[in-house]
């Protein structure tokens, strides 16, 4: 397999990068070590545009910050990926934190973002009525959003691979190697040359970039722990409600997700396996006594699963982007921490810019950039689904019951370019086993769907790669 | 639109039973509607015995309990989907259901059965620390892998809670062959069945840790181990007890939460405690015609109750669809001192009937006496050798009694010392 560029990493800053690059008439693959997009950071994060208020002034992180998140609406538009402009407040219990506050404010209006104001106590509860009482101030941050990150990666993806990338699933570099000229990848699905490398390996981004001999970039892995919490609970925040930022990170946070759960978190822990996304419970404890600071009426009650996400932390403290200093071809993408999903849209345009700086090539005759918008039963009129299911009677048939998802949605994910080959891709593309149950029903018939559509044995389906087998041999 | 004097949700022994009786009670059309693709529910996984001991007299399998029903229901002219779900109810009792014969079907109904069951809690309801890889799925996913699908979901095996389902699983998967090492449950006694107990765990040789739970989970891909902890009075681990022990599947039996997020949005009450619907004596709900029956009301320890309860609701709905109102004064039952809760909520004070009132205590409780009160008069008291939280209990109130009761006022049922 021969390639003009190959994008080492699915998450959501390669698929942003692949989607850019794929309008061009190069050759582009995207590829990934795992099962399927969004495997790392990219799936386990708080899912927030943030405004772009924290990164130092004159950063990359401020200023991919403050464009992504200018971008993101666009993209998402395009891409047919949920996206709400909810607004983010950072909440001060104190005085010295509403020092904080004005602190950040005038960062924000340094970095150029538009739209901040700092509210009081009683603005604060007009719009948030369930934030604790002890609240001094806020700032408020107007263009901060939600969007769901794993659908954005996956959009971008389809989007990529129907322009003409190439997506390769269960394909991790193992070493690079430079011949006449180009790279010579060694993966797990063989050798792959490419002309020109971007790294977006995420966490392991170092290894990728000693591989041509740089080791300029130096990572820590820092792990976050999260709850999500059923949608009966998603009253309790409309905006995403940061805490004043120390060392570690921007405090916990309780924000609504696209999908109207409510989701807290994350601690911030460094630790020494980049991978190991095992939650801890001093994390979990951590995260829902600081959510209780925000928002008294927290209750785990409505938690509906928890999770642990890793992301890249920087030794430099800012994102590691540009050519390679040691390699003239590779491009790193790294220390993506946050605000990294914010600044995706913009990392991805400015990752093309300097590429197209060394390569020449020009746009395809024929080129999109949106994705149609995959069926949503759930959110259809009566007679929306009436038409629906005369077209494709699948569309009749609901798999998961607690958030309405028919089997022809669920087939529609496995047929997508790049579509779902395990049950948590399912789950990422439909909602299919999100809800209440987390899928005790409707597992199963994933299952089964996933084998029938894959002409495989059910056996053989895993829940996101690898040897995660869900079951084993028939019965006696 | 359809018309339907009665829509039954739900075909499992609950769904038939209302259906079946309010047929015999003359009820003329009735639509039965499931999700699944045959009747039965619940049941048709279930393939243990100990089924129908006190309806039928005799013990059967879950399928062969649920047949029962299934023949005398195409016996009817009950309309039977099933592959159909419904989506909503409104507040004149349209029922929307949809699947992929019919496309969206709407029907309008005088009066509504409630007959969604349950659902298993899930291991993120439990916040237990660790990996999210495969192996660790709920009991009753399990059972219908190896029950349903003719699957092995596991070799060696621990189980989280000991409710009924938990216990059946420590013994299936056995017999095919599984190791289980351990039954943990959190609390110093078991949630399920006495005799689930002794067969499924104590003649096989399988270990039920009181007292004890899983703290972490380990595995990259699939399950590898877990981390299993004792725990203190307050329910939390103790340091220093962790024991490590590797195994590929995680089975969680930690609870039944009754499944009605049909009903809530429907504009029914709900029962802070039985997560169903808060009920009259005929299981009728807050609103005018919707009844429930079975694990949609509350959790039952045996199908027999609730082919029982079920069949009160159906008589209901007849009643309801004959044009009987429940508008009349009422009396209000709850339950204290260690008596978790009482179903039915409420009692209308013209029954023409003797109400049975159900209930499951909170801990297990020996040689106490069981008192029933309204005000300071004493119902009824009797003394009970044993009560556990696993046991549905219940008591008989007279019609005379319940007559002579002033409106508005509260029957409680208590625990007290013998």
């Amino acid at each position: 397999m021969k390639y003009g560029v190959a994008v080492i990493g699915g998450g959501v800053v390669g698929a942003l990068i692949c989607r850019a690059l794929s309008k061009y008439d190069i050759s582009v693959a995207l590829l990934e070590k795992a099962n399927d997009v969004a495997m790392g950071a990219t799936k386990a994060n708080s899912a927030i545009v943030h405004g772009g208020f924290d990164a130092k002034t004159g950063t990359l992180k401020a200023k991919l910050n403050v464009r992504g998140t200018e971008l993101m609406p666009e993209v998402c538009k395009q891409l047919n990926v949920p996206y709400r402009n909810n607004g983010s407040m950072v909440l001060a219990f104190s005085d010295s934190e509403a020092q904080t506050v004005k602190q950040l404010y005038q960062r924000g209006v340094d970095n150029g973002v538009p739209k901040l104001e700092i509210i009081d106590a009683e603005r604060v509860h007009e719009l948030e009525p369930y934030v604790s009482d002890e609240v001094k101030c806020a700032l408020l941050s107007n263009t901060a959003g939600i969007v769901c990150p794993y659908e954005l990666t996956i959009a971008a993806t389809e989007n990529a691979v129907t322009n003409g990338a190439d997506f390769l699933r269960n394909c991790e570099v193992k070493a690079i190697r430079q011949e006449n000229g180009a790279y010579i990848l060694e993966t797990t699905l063989g050798e792959i040359e490419a002309a020109f490398v971007i790294n977006a390996a995420g966490n392991h981004s170092d290894e990728v970039s000693a591989m041509v001999g740089d080791d300029s970039v130096k990572l820590v892995s820092r792990r976050g722990d999260y709850y999500l919490l059923d949608k009966s609970f998603g009253y309790l925040a409309d905006h995403t409600l940061f805490q004043c930022p120390n060392e570690m990170g921007k405090g916990a946070l309780v924000t609504p997700t696209v999908d109207g759960n409510l989701l807290i978190g994350p601690s911030a822990v460094d630790q020494d396996d980049k991978d190991c996304t095992d939650t801890e419970a001093e994390g979990l404890d951590f995260v829902i006594s600081k959510a209780f600071k925000s928002v008294p009426a927290v209750n785990l009650r409505g938690a509906i699963t928890s999770f642990a996400g890793i992301r890249s932390h920087p030794t430099t403290d800012d994102f590691i982007i540009g050519w390679s200093e040691k390699s003239e071809h590779f491009i790193n993408v790294a220390g993506i921490e946050s605000p990294g999903l914010s600044a995706a849209p913009a990392i991805a345009e400015y990752v093309e810019k300097i590429l197209l700086g060394k390569l020449e090539c020009s746009l395809k005759e024929s080129y999109t950039l949106s994705r149609p918008a995959p069926v949503r039963f759930r959110h259809m009129t009566k007679s929306e689904r009436e038409a629906l299911i005369k077209k494709n009677s699948a569309y009749g048939r609901i798999i998961c019951r607690c958030e309405t998802i028919t089997e022809g949605e669920i087939i529609d994910a496995i047929k997508a370019p790049a579509g779902a080959r395990d049950v948590d891709g399912v789950k990422r593309r439909t909602r299919a086993g999100m809800g209440r149950c987390q899928g005790g029903f409707c597992g199963s018939k994933v299952v089964e769907i996933l084998a029938r559509e894959l002409g495989v044995d059910k056996n053989e389906i895993t829940k996101f790669g690898g040897e995660s087998k869900i079951i084993y041999e028939r019965t006696k | 639109m359809l018309n339907y004097d009665l829509v039954v949700i739900g075909g499992g022994p609950a769904g038939m039973a209302a259906a079946l009786r309010a047929h015999e009670k003359g009820v003329k059309k009735i639509i039965i509607l499931e999700r699944a693709d045959s009747l039965g529910g619940i049941l048709e996984q279930c393939i243990h015995t100990g089924f129908g001991l006190h309806y039928f007299g005799e013990e059967l399998s879950g399928p062969e309990y649920a047949g029962r029903f299934i023949t005398q229901v195409y016996d009817t002219d009950i309309d039977v989907k099933v592959d159909t779900m419904v989506l909503d109810i409104s507040d004149d009792n349209v029922v929307t259901a949809c699947n992929n014969f019919d496309g969206l079907l709407t029907i309008k109904a005088t009066a509504v059965v409630l007959a969604m069951g349950c659902r298993e809690r899930p291991r993120g309801a439990l916040s237990i620390a660790g990996s999210r890889c495969s192996g660790i799925m709920t009991a009753g996913t399990a059972q219908k892998y190896v029950n349903i699908d003719g699957y092995m979901p596991g070799k060696t095996v621990v189980i989280l809670g000991s409710g009924d389902i938990g216990l059946i699983m420590a013994r299936r998967m056995t017999l095919e062959g599984a190791k289980v090492k351990a039954v943990c449950e959190l609390m110093p006694y078991s949630g399920g069945l006495t005799r689930n107990i002794v067969q499924c765990l104590e003649d096989f040789g399988i270990p039920l840790r009181l007292s004890c739970t899983v703290v972490k989970t380990h595995g990259k891909d699939r399950l590898e181990g877990v981390t299993v902890a004792n725990v203190d009075e307050h329910l939390k681990p103790i340091p220093g007890t962790e024991e490590y022990i590797p195994c590929d599947t995680l089975m969680l039996s930690v609870g039944l939460i009754p499944e009605n997020e049909l009903s809530k949005n429907a504009g029914v009450e709900l029962d802070r405690i039985t997560n169903g619907p808060s009920v009259d004596e005929y299981r009728q709900t807050v609103k005018p015609g919707v009844f429930a029956c079975g694990n949609v009301l509350q959790v039952h320890d045996l199908v027999d109750y609730v082919t029982e309860e079920s069949q009160i609701a159906g008589e209901g709905a007849a009643r309801y669809i004959e044009g009987e109102r429940a508008d009349g004064e009422k009396v209000y039952t709850e339950g204290t001192n260690g008596v978790r809760y009482i179903v039915p909520q409420r009692i209308n004070k013209n029954t023409d009937k003797d109400v049975k009132l159900y209930f499951r205590v909170g801990q297990v409780f020996r040689n106490v006496k069981l008192t029933v009160k309204c005000g300071d008069e004493v119902i009824l008291s009797r003394p009970k050798k044993k009560m556990t939280p696993g046991e549905m209990e219940n008591v008989l109130i007279k019609t005379d009694v319940i007559k002579r009761l002033p409106a508005d006022s509260k029957i409680t049922v208590s625990v007290e010392e013998a």
